[in-house]
């Protein structure tokens, strides 16, 4: 005990060009594919696959995999502890977040919960990119029916990343960031509960991208995001990408929830009871409850799948005894609880910023912590309304078209929530605020949408159209996207510790709103009208519509990288320091000052008094009285 | 702080029921007729049924959300940004207006699961089934029965009342009730005759059920809709509903043209059971 009381010095590892960091990481990661695929060659002859004359082996590139993301978290230094551990050294960990200056520590593993989320940021916003590249290359090739930019194989594997990317890298696309930011601050602790495996769940995340793209130079997936069985055994190697993707973002996506929600529970400061809790830590709080009953069921399928592909165990292979129906009920029972991993942290975004820009309290709190619970638990119970018309259990359609329209209700309440706090304030239309109101707009058609999706007549002509297309565009790019935007806007000069420019800003959300708009909204015709999914030719008759579409989508696109232009001239150029708190917030990180110390609090702050203590009681009063005890640099 | 004393609820309340009423009735008859998949079976028309109700009532809960967005954006909206911070008042809820949203939006899911439970059950709305329907439509015991087989990357169809015979194409007589018995040989695909209102997964070794009640003659599109490998997007074809008497000569010489090569096709069967390999075709 008394060498862990007398801890080293923090930060006692190497800290050079050759410590462990990302370029270690990379060599190790490359060494380890290399290693683990030789030894995959020595267990399993090259040349034997079953399912097709690829030439290609399975076993030795899911190896290579695996061995590649182990060499790759090594060289970041996360085996480090456990090992000093396992030989009885002291653990040799910083007990206190120092300030570092320079951008070394954003290349290294680290546990200083805001560097992490820049992390986040920076790693999610690459392979958002990459997606959205993914989706200009598709509306390049749809701009005509007969003229075709790429091959059959290359355009449905770029439909399945762009639906992966989106898919996968995004459940962590709000919380990434921004719950490993805030939800310390707001709750008043210095840390996460656990700031390694907070590391840990980065780390993973960039090595499952990389896995994912790996697969154009294994020839692609046939099978788009939601890789259907049988045809993923059929699929070359670069189904295995799609595995290896899948299951490392699980195990991600699980340990991410497990971490936020043991930080939430556990780690309150004095004062911050549950009815004192900000609502967006309420959210993630709901989204942590899919993310941590969720999640392994897309691990333990994923790993049927590998085994298929390996082991020829067929649970998926009608041919071998299995059931292409397993799969879709597997992958939904993940997949449905995913799409709202993906929107309630949109909704406690914009419940958190409407109170501030609107100058009130937040209407209806308990109704809206209960409408993003509600709608947590009810998304466990709708999985089978993706398969309406597959024939599996059609006599319990009657109750999925319940449930489906059941979770409609709470997320009604999230609705009539910003509709309140709206109502008589004083608001105030800035950039945030204005993509608050955006997603309002959105997932209202989002939402409606999705009324015609869960009504099984409906739903015979919509499913697998462009309909459903258009209805969850609606609802994760118009619902997440555009909070996400409200959150960087919101707490970006935060973060960043440069303010942004509101007048650019404004220019960036009109593109934006509009585009998205005109790209997403004729895609509802485009499906009413009969245009399935994921197909490369289509009737000359929807060209009109399909060429507005894509020209709208590149406008969005533009849109986007304008963004990048804002983001890249306030941090890069402009660097003009933000004010502490530009918003008049009365949340407590706006008190801390900007950028905020390594440390957070000088003393953890005692809470007391309503989350929201915007607005006037009749009296004249401001109903205060929820500032921090203590709030201050270290 | 002055005290607003205009009466925005009631406001509010009347934008929003001129917009309803005006919009509810723009949806339903201008709109209505033109949702899709059309007036071409018992089936489809049905769903047009269901779209326009669903449409229909989308118009007053929009307009709840959007007429108040916008009021309050109008009316409440702080127009010197520069000046100081004004505070709103510290409403923090409403107990009656949450109890009201919870009765009103409540009954409308009631309505809407009860309405779409009850128009299933009618007909099966041309959706799959699975192999033991729980829908099954009036006349569909004599129903005329085709088997979809869907493979990498087209359909046949075969006529098992007609000497098991298996066709490229797809025609069907009017005025009939038509039982689509779906499968695969491969991987999952999906049947989707648009015009005929019919969509039902097919999947190896399944044997997916779907009814359709067929009208006038015309002509109507098959897309496969699940994704099914790289020639997903080439998987339609067209098929034909036809007088009762057209379809008897047609089957008549479909019989001589495909009869001989049905002899050496496997027997006529519910499913096909895939070989491990996985490549159908």
């Amino acid at each position: 005990m008394t060498a862990t009381a007398n801890a080293p010095a923090p930060h006692a590892q190497r800290r050079g060009v050759l410590g462990f960091n990302l370029l270690t990481a990379v060599i190790l990661g490359v060494a380890g594919y290399w290693i683990a695929y030789a030894l995959g060659g020595l267990i399993h002859g090259a040349s034997i696959d079953s399912f097709d004359d690829t030439g290609q082996n399975d076993v030795q590139i899911l190896l290579g995999y695996a061995g590649g993301v182990v060499g790759f978290l090594v060289g970041l230094g996360f085996a480090n502890y456990p090992i000093k551990r396992t030989l009885g050294h002291p653990p040799n960990i910083p007990t206190h977040e120092v300030d570092e200056p320079g951008i070394g520590k954003y290349f290294r593993m680290t546990t200083d919960h805001k560097v992490i989320s820049m992390q986040y940021f920076i790693g999610i916003g690459i392979f958002f990119f990459v997606g959205g590249l993914n989706a200009m290359l598709i509306r390049t090739e749809l701009l005509s029916p007969t003229t075709h930019v790429f091959g059959a194989n290359q355009y449905l594997t770029l439909v399945g990343m762009h639906g992966s990317m989106m898919m996968g890298m995004m459940t962590s696309g709000m919380l990434g960031p921004f719950a490993n930011y805030l939800v310390p601050l707001l709750i008043g602790s210095r840390r996460m509960a656990f700031p390694r495996i907070e590391a840990l769940t980065f780390w993973m995340l960039m090595a499952a991208g990389c896995v994912l793209v790996s697969t154009i130079f294994f020839g692609g997936f046939q099978t788009g995001w939601t890789g259907y069985e049988p045809l993923g055994a059929q699929g070359t190697a670069g189904y295995d990408a799609y595995l290896g993707f899948f299951a490392l973002v699980s195990i991600s996506m699980c340990l991410l929830g497990l971490n936020l929600a043991a930080t939430i529970v556990t780690m309150r400061a004095p004062g911050m009871t549950w009815s004192r809790l900000p609502v967006f830590v309420w959210s993630v709080l709901a989204t942590c409850v899919l993310m941590v009953l969720a999640a392994p069921m897309l691990t333990a399928t994923l790993l049927m799948g590998v085994m298929d592909r390996t082991m020829y165990s067929g649970f998926f292979v009608p041919g071998l005894g299995g059931s292409a129906f397993l799969w879709e009920n597997l992958f939904w029972v993940f997949g449905h609880p995913e799409v709202y991993v993906l929107a309630i942290p949109g909704f406690g975004i914009v419940l958190e910023l409407l109170p501030v820009f609107a100058r009130k309290p937040l209407w209806g709190y308990r109704l809206s912590v209960a409408g993003m619970m509600g709608v947590a638990l009810f998304s466990f119970f709708v999985w089978q309304h993706h398969l309406f018309v597959s024939g599996i259990d059609a006599d319990l359609r009657p109750f999925y078209m319940l449930s489906t329209e059941i979770i409609s209700l709470p997320t009604g309440f999230t609705f009539l929530c910003v509709m309140g706090t709206l109502w008589r304030g004083r608001i105030r239309l800035t950039v945030p605020m204005l993509f608050c109101l955006a997603w309002a707009f959105n997932f209202l058609f989002g939402g409606i949408s999705g009324v015609f999706n869960s009504d099984v007549p409906s739903d015979v002509t919509t499913h697998g159209s462009f309909f459903v297309m258009a209805h969850f565009h609606y609802t994760i790019m118009g619902g997440l996207i555009f909070s996400l935007f409200a959150a960087i806007y919101y707490w970006g000069p935060k973060m960043t510790g440069y303010k942004f420019s509101e007048r650019l800003g404004k220019i960036h959300f009109w593109t934006m709103f509009i585009s998205f708009n005109s790209t997403f909204g004729p895609l509802f015709a485009v499906g009413f009208l009969g245009m399935p999914r994921r197909v490369i030719t289509y009737p000359m008759n929807l060209k009109a519509l399909n060429d507005w579409v894509s020209i709208s989508a590149f406008c969005l696109g533009l849109s986007l990288l304008f963004f990048l232009w804002i983001l890249v001239k306030a941090v890069v150029f402009d660097r003009e320091p933000a004010e502490q708190n530009p918003w008049h917030s009365k949340s407590i990180e706006w008190q801390l000052p900007t950028p905020i110390p390594a440390y957070d609090f000088a003393q953890i702050p005692t809470f007391s008094g309503d989350p929201y203590p915007y607005g006037e009681i009749a009296g004249g009063a401001a109903a205060g009285g929820s500032e921090p005890a203590t709030v201050g640099a270290s | 702080m002055q005290t607003d004393q205009t009466n925005h609820f009631r406001r509010l309340a009347w934008i929003w029921f001129i917009a309803t009423a005006i919009l509810t009735p723009i949806v339903i008859f201008v709109l209505g007729p033109g949702l899709p998949p059309g007036n071409g079976t018992v089936q489809a028309a049905g769903q047009v049924t269901d779209n326009i109700v669903l449409m229909a009532l989308s118009v007053p809960v929009a307009m709840a959300v959007l007429v108040t967005l916008a009021y309050e954006i109008w009316a409440f909206r702080e127009r010197d940004l520069d000046g100081p911070v004004l505070e709103g008042p510290a409403i923090t809820g409403n107990s009656s207006i949450q109890m009201w949203w919870l009765i009103i939006t409540t009954s409308l899911v009631l309505f809407l699961a009860g309405f779409g439970s009850v128009r299933l059950l009618e007909d099966g709305s041309g959706g799959g089934q699975g192999p033991s329907p729980l829908v099954n439509p009036a006349g569909s015991k004599k129903a005329l029965q085709v088997q979809v087989i869907a493979q990498q990357w087209e359909f046949t169809y075969r006529y098992p009342g007609y000497g098991g015979i298996e066709t490229p194409n797809l025609v069907i007589p009017a005025n009939t009730m038509v039982e689509f018995h779906v499968t695969s040989l491969d991987v999952v695909h999906s049947f989707w005759a648009y015009q005929l209102g019919v969509k039902a997964d097919a999947n190896p070794g399944i044997d997916n059920i779907a009814y359709v009640k067929t009208k006038a003659p015309m002509s109507f599109e098959v897309h496969c809709a699940e994704l099914c490998g790289v020639w997903h997007g080439y998987m339609f074809d067209a098929g034909r509903v036809v007088s009762k008497a057209d379809f008897a000569t047609w089957i008549a010489k479909a019989q001589k043209t495909y009869g001989p090569a049905a002899k050496s096709l496997p027997p006529y069967s519910k499913t096909y059971f895939p070989s491990p390999v996985g490549r159908g075709g």
